[in-house]
């Protein structure tokens, strides 16, 4: 009983840390993107101009949201599969199409609403899997001692 | 040239899901609170794999960069999405991960939607 509590409270964190992953991701693409394009040179090989286009708020901010939220990527891979983490973090290719529709007012054409459509199914069908299937004696053999 | 760098994106995208997610189911379940996140820091500075999977992570997206400079994303992101079935396969077969028939059919979902995306 203990066991099943918990272990429904494990998934439903999961979910979470999934939308909190697919949030950060979404804000940090969009602070970044606005903030290049106030940044007058073109990127080239030169780092120096990374460097300068990092004083700008926006491309500070937004690769700061993309460091939580590689953070948060690992902490969802270490509470669920891999072949279960790729497919559901596609939902952030949804995300970003209707961000761009809604908020950048982009035209999207009739095979990418597919696309989106079909990312999306997949993505619920393999979230409806269970979460981590790695058999417990290999993760049992995997955990440190100490 | 491109294909040169579709290789480098794939192969660094790969190589570093699998040592991120081998290490972390390792490392046990982490959260993402302040605590959580003050940890997981933590526990990349103890895991020498771990701090590689991050730097393959970053050699993928500068590729990446370096790819979109050249190529229309319509081709850069269905290219770079040949990492994905990689690794589904690699996860069944190198992290023994149980692949049953329903995530099977949404990945290969996810995966038409990507190329879709692109197209």
């Amino acid at each position: 009983m203990k066991n099943l509590t918990r272990s429904s409270g494990a998934v439903f964190k999961t979910y979470i840390v999934l939308v909190f992953f697919l949030a950060l991701k979404a804000a940090g693409n969009s602070s970044m993107a606005w903030g290049m394009k106030q940044v007058p040179e073109r990127m080239a090989m030169n780092p120096a101009l990374y460097l300068r286009a990092m004083l700008n708020p926006f491309v500070a901010l937004g690769i700061a949201a993309l460091i939580l939220a590689l953070l948060t990527r690992m902490a969802l891979l270490s509470l669920a599969d891999l072949s279960f983490v790729l497919p559901v973090t596609a939902l952030g290719y949804v995300v970003a199409v209707v961000i761009g529709k809604a908020a950048l007012g982009e035209a999207v054409t009739v095979q990418r609403w597919l696309g989106t459509a079909l990312i999306f199914a997949g993505a619920i069908l393999v979230g409806s899997t269970s979460r981590n299937t790695t058999p417990i004696e290999s993760r049992a053999a995997l955990e440190d001692p100490k | 040239m491109k294909w040169t760098l579709v290789a480098a994106i794939v192969i660094a995208t790969v190589l570093g899901d699998l040592l991120q997610s081998h290490e972390m189911k390792r490392a046990g379940e982490q959260s993402v609170s302040a605590r959580g996140f003050a940890r997981l820091l933590h526990v990349i500075a103890k895991r020498r794999l771990l701090i590689l999977g991050i730097a393959c992570n970053a050699v993928s997206f500068f590729a990446f960069m370096a790819l979109v400079q050249t190529e229309p994303l319509s081709f850069a992101v269905p290219a770079s999405s040949a990492s994905f079935v990689l690794e589904t396969l690699l996860a069944k077969f190198v992290l023994h991960e149980r692949i049953g028939p329903r995530r099977a059919v949404g990945a290969l979902a996810v995966l038409a939607g990507v190329v879709l995306l692109g197209g």
